[in-house]
């Protein structure tokens, strides 16, 4: 039973930190961009083959899987994506998947299409037994990373001047414009930031789904989506709670009636989404 | 309203409902594909299909401005009531296109009503789920849709004489061409019709057309039915031209699919969807025999392309190209 | 600018019409549908090589007849299946259908071998009863009843008596279930819990805690090829393998394509399968020797050996028919073939058409700094067993 809450939330804190990028482009900046997952394949590429090739240790390759993301973010933001900040959400979604069907096949082009894993180093493999309930260890480090990441990102946007201007610009850029914050400069930090948090998303989840391969952008982006959509799209909290409760529901769900394995999630959202349209956690602007 | 106006309306709207020439040579011209590339006969029902497919999501996308990532779901649908029905020797085409218009018409009036809150990104995630949902409906009764191997079942003849398996490709061309004709042609009825127009205005505004006393609710769940009735006679072509279904009809990658084509050929004015599906479709074909492997970089080069250039400007291209074609195929032939 | 239009209208008539150079009759044209993007693109990548290795290694011509090898994308979508294969015996004369990733795609091929009187030869789905949707399907990869059943009476030597089966819940899954589950409660064993997977699942934590929660002997496991890196790696963070549960299955779990990149949360799993790259014979040595040389050193895995004997089963039919090329005489020759594969000796059975093999238990050992599945048991001409309990 415990095993089974704690594996929940481990599960959703996986899915927090996969989809808290997107919470940062799609929540906060209002772009619908489904690329999110080319982004995330790209930390998990950068984590795989510094260990593989370079002999690198695990925690020392998350930095980098943050970083190589961020910078392909600031500059294709700067040169396509910031064209379509005021476009249609159909132009977004199109830009976005075609996007995601460039990424694939320049994967598959110079890494191949098999899976590379990440080989956790030895004291993040195997399981704790804590008072009889059996804790993966990896596990444990994802939960502690992710909750470092979300009070981050919290902190960052609600407590900093940053966070302040982001808001201000995304709701009413020509205003925040005036009032001499560097929107540009603000959206390109912004859209760095969730793009490194794919990237460190897709370093942490490789070893959990199987490893990173050129279908990683499709194969998870209903889930990164779903995410998103039950937490509530603006904030970093919503997602969060959003993730912990589509985990726990989905791994106790599978646990306890596997006969209706996969339908939990997608349940969850319709309903969701028929009680509550902006999101369970969103504030009450009709947005 | 004065006389003058209404007349001057009614006038308008006459003008707008008939068939223009470029029109019907599109049409004839389409017809002659088929009979001129008889090898490509596999191929260019395909394109069919999926242009009835995409004109379904030109009745919600281009009609009525409701945006959709869970087309499949009634293309899904569709398709498994026209296999199901086959697998139990009810082996006609005709009947098989009835049921699956019939059974996805009601799964979309079913969840019309789930359209009626939220903005366009709820809509968008909303009809993904429903088709998730529906996938993994069918992945779970496998006893009736034959789960994960799919279901494969042989077709009767069209109207008792025309067999459309492998040896009747011509014949499944044809067919698919008759069922994309009729509904087609509803469907340019629909848009005129006093119903279309109230769309149109529900498109523009909705509060507005509330306003004006339009009952814009009971009218998003229509045509989001009808629409879904399309989608499913797209579904059971698909089905009884390919006599096989499996779950990959219900995948997101055919709602994006779709919506790419329809995007492609422009949305609203019913012909897009049919150019579109030609244009991705042959794309598809030339590029991925070219490179197996790495085809989908170009389509996905192509979109970007489209969004960066402006879809406006490359559609009123498309669509001016296609009727300039269609006069000057006129003329030739005059 | 009208110009222009018209160049349009005709590029894209002419790309409809573009059908590659017609086929001469002295050339014999193989169709290779695959699904070479999409989820099970690594299962095309493999067998796209296999076959490519084979012409390269025995030359493109056969009994005065050019070989021809046409590879095309189905992306894992059966409708599009169907009509590359309408295509290829169309418009490309194709004499030989081959490849077919996944069940619905081999059955969407189906009705087309049949009514068009092409062999089609099936190199990857291994659902059993895919043989008996045409007269004309021949497969030279394996049956997962083939694979599953000897896991069984090798698990029932080995005091192996509780349990529990997870499989992924589709065709072959269903097929390993019921043939492992059948054989060993049979021979006395028991069935703990049959647990099924949805195909699309990123996560088995649950389903494994589940397992854990049985305490059995052994736990039996079918995933399809490419799923197997995070099933182990689950099995192993869970702790089931220190808490004394064998991890048995059929060899999709151990893909050789995998090995490498599962590491040593593989060692010690049993299972039996109809290929390993480890195979010791003077064949597969040259045969990986080959493959690694042309492929970047990829490792060979049982799929690309199932098209590698698939063109060699083209070669050896048409060597049979003295170069003639047409459906009947093809099948004619392809049954009752024999010849020694990489994997060893293998025939076509006359009557199923199915692929008659060895079937080699196996367990996962490091040799030579790499991880492998060294075969330590063999048994030998397995025919499929659900076909033969048909009889």
């Amino acid at each position: 039973m415990l095993t089974i809450l704690f594996d929940g939330v481990a599960y959703g804190m996986l899915l927090f930190v996969l989809a808290s990028g997107l919470s940062v482009t799609l929540g906060l900046m209002n772009f619908i961009n489904l690329a999110h997952g080319a982004f995330a394949m790209v930390g998990g590429y950068v984590t795989a083959l510094m260990m593989d090739r370079l002999g690198a240790p695990f925690l020392l390759t998350l930095p980098v899987a943050f970083l190589v993301p961020a910078l392909l973010g600031v500059v294709l933001e700067r040169t396509l994506y910031r064209r379509l900040y005021g476009a249609s959400p159909l132009d977004q979604v199109l830009f976005t998947i075609g996007l995601v069907l460039m990424a694939m096949p320049i994967a598959d082009f110079l890494l191949g299409n098999e899976a590379h894993q990440v080989n956790l180093p030895a004291w993040l493999s195997g399981s704790l037994s804590v008072y009889g309930v059996g804790i993966s260890r990896y596990r444990l480090f994802i939960v502690a990373v992710c909750g470092v990441i979300a009070a981050a990102l919290q902190l960052f946007l609600v407590r900093t001047r940053f966070g302040a201007q982001l808001r201000a610009a995304v709701d009413d850029a020509r205003v925040a414009n005036g009032l001499g914050i560097d929107v540009d400069r603000i959206f390109a930090v912004a859209f760095a930031v969730g793009s490194g948090l794919a990237g460190l998303g897709g370093a942490l989840a490789a070893d959990v789904v199987g490893g990173i391969d050129p279908s990683f952008p499709v194969k998870f982006l209903v889930t990164f989506l779903i995410v998103v959509t039950v937490g509530g799209s603006n904030g970093i909290l919503g997602a969060l709670f959003g993730a912990l409760l589509l985990g726990v529901l989905d791994v106790a769900g599978k646990y306890y009636i596997p006969s209706i394995g996969a339908f939990i999630v997608y349940a969850v959202m319709v309903v969701t989404l028929i009680v509550r349209p902006q999101g369970l956690f969103a504030r009450g602007d009709g947005r | 309203m004065s006389a003058e106006t209404t007349r001057r309306i009614e006038a308008h709207l006459g003008r707008r409902a008939r068939w223009r020439i470029s029109e019907i040579v599109f049409w004839l011209a389409l017809l002659a594909v088929i009979f001129a590339f008889p090898s490509r006969a596999a191929l260019i029902n395909e394109i069919l299909v999926a242009g009835l497919f995409a004109l379904s999501l030109d009745l919600i996308l281009g009609l009525a401005g409701i945006v959709s990532l869970g087309q499949a779901a009634f293309l899904g649908v569709g398709a498994y009531a026209a296999a199901i029905l086959a697998s139990w020797d009810q082996a006609d085409p005709t009947l098989g296109l009835a049921a699956g218009a019939l059974a996805a018409a009601v799964v979309g009036f079913a969840t019309a009503p789930l359209l009626l809150r939220g903005a366009d990104l709820t809509r968008l995630m909303v009809t993904l789920g429903v088709s998730l949902l529906l996938g993994e409906l069918a992945n779970r009764n496998g006893w009736l849709t034959g789960g994960a191997d799919g279901l494969e079942f042989s077709m009767g003849k069209v109207l008792g004489r025309f067999p459309i398996g492998f040896t009747g490709q011509r014949n499944a061309a044809l067919y698919s061409f008759a069922v994309l004709f009729v509904l087609f042609a509803l469907a340019r009825r629909l848009r005129q019709s006093p119903f279309g127009l109230a769309l149109a205005a529900i498109r523009e505004n909705r509060l507005r057309a509330g306003a004006l006393g339009i009952a814009t609710s009971w009218r998003i769940v229509a045509i989001y039915a009808v629409s879904a009735a399309y989608a499913g006679a797209a579904g059971a072509l698909l089905a009884q031209t390919t006599q096989i279904v499996s779950l990959d009809l219900f995948d997101f990658h055919r709602s994006a699919d779709v919506m790419l084509m329809l995007i492609i050929g422009g949305a609203g004015w019913l012909y897009g969807g049919i150019i579109g599906a030609g244009v991705f479709i042959v794309l598809r074909d030339v590029i991925s025999a070219a490179t197996p492997e790495y085809w989908e970089f170009w389509i996905g080069l192509l979109l970007v392309v489209l969004v960066m250039v402006g879809r406006d400007r490359l559609q009123e291209y498309v669509r001016r190209a296609a009727s300039r074609v269609a006069l000057r195929l006129a003329r030739d032939a005059a | 600018m009208t110009a222009k239009r018209w160049t349009l209208a005709a590029a894209l008539c002419a790309m409809l019409a573009a059908s590659p150079a017609l086929a001469d009759e002295n050339t014999v044209t193989v169709g290779l549908i695959l699904p070479m993007t999409g989820p099970s693109a690594s299962t095309g990548k493999q067998e796209k090589a296999g076959a490519e290795l084979y012409i390269h290694e025995h030359g493109d011509t056969v009994a005065g007849k050019k070989i021809a090898l046409v590879v095309k994308d189905d992306t894992g979508a059966a409708d599009v299946t169907k009509r590359l294969a309408e295509e290829l015996v169309g418009n490309e004369h194709a004499s030989v259908l081959m490849g077919f990733g996944l069940t619905p795609l081999a059955l969407a091929a189906a009705p087309v071998a049949t009514e068009a009187k092409v062999p089609e030869i099936v190199t990857a789905a291994a659902t059993a009863m895919i043989t008996e949707k045409s007269p004309y399907i021949v497969r030279t990869s394996f049956t997962l009843p083939q694979a599953a059943a000897p896991m069984a009476d090798w698990a029932l030597e080995n005091g192996i008596r509780k349990v529990v089966t997870v499989v992924t819940d589709y065709g072959p899954g269903v097929d390993a279930e019921k043939w492992f589950g059948g054989t060993f409660e049979k021979g006395g064993g028991m069935i703990m819990q049959k647990i099924r997977v949805p195909l699309k699942n990123p996560d088995f934590a649950p389903f494994l805690q589940r397992m854990a929660d049985d305490k059995p002997d052994a736990v039996f496991v079918f995933v399809p090829s490419g799923f197997g890196a995070i099933f182990m790696k689950q099995f192993v963070e869970r702790g089931l393998d220190k808490s004394g549960v064998r991890l048995i299955g059929t060899g999709d779990v151990t893909d050789d394509d995998l090995l490498a990149a599962i590491g040593d949360a593989a060692l010690g799993a049993v299972t039996t399968h109809h290929y390993s790259a480890d195979h010791d014979s003077p064949e597969n040595k040259a045969f990986v020797a080959a493959f690694e040389k042309a492929n970047n050193g990829m490792r060979p895995n049982f799929m690309a050996v199932a098209a590698y004997d698939g063109m060699g089963l083209v070669y050896k039919a048409l060597e049979k028919t003295k170069g003639d090329a047409s459906g009947d005489a093809l099948l004619a020759a392809m049954k009752g073939l024999s010849w020694t594969s990489p994997r060893g000796p293998v025939s076509i059975d006359p009557e199923t058409r199915d692929i008659v093999q060895n079937i080699y238990v196996r367990k996962v050992e490091m040799k030579d700094g790499a991880l492998f599945n060294v075969e330590f048991a063999t048994i030998p001409d397995v025919k499929d067993p659900y076909k033969a309990s048909k009889r």
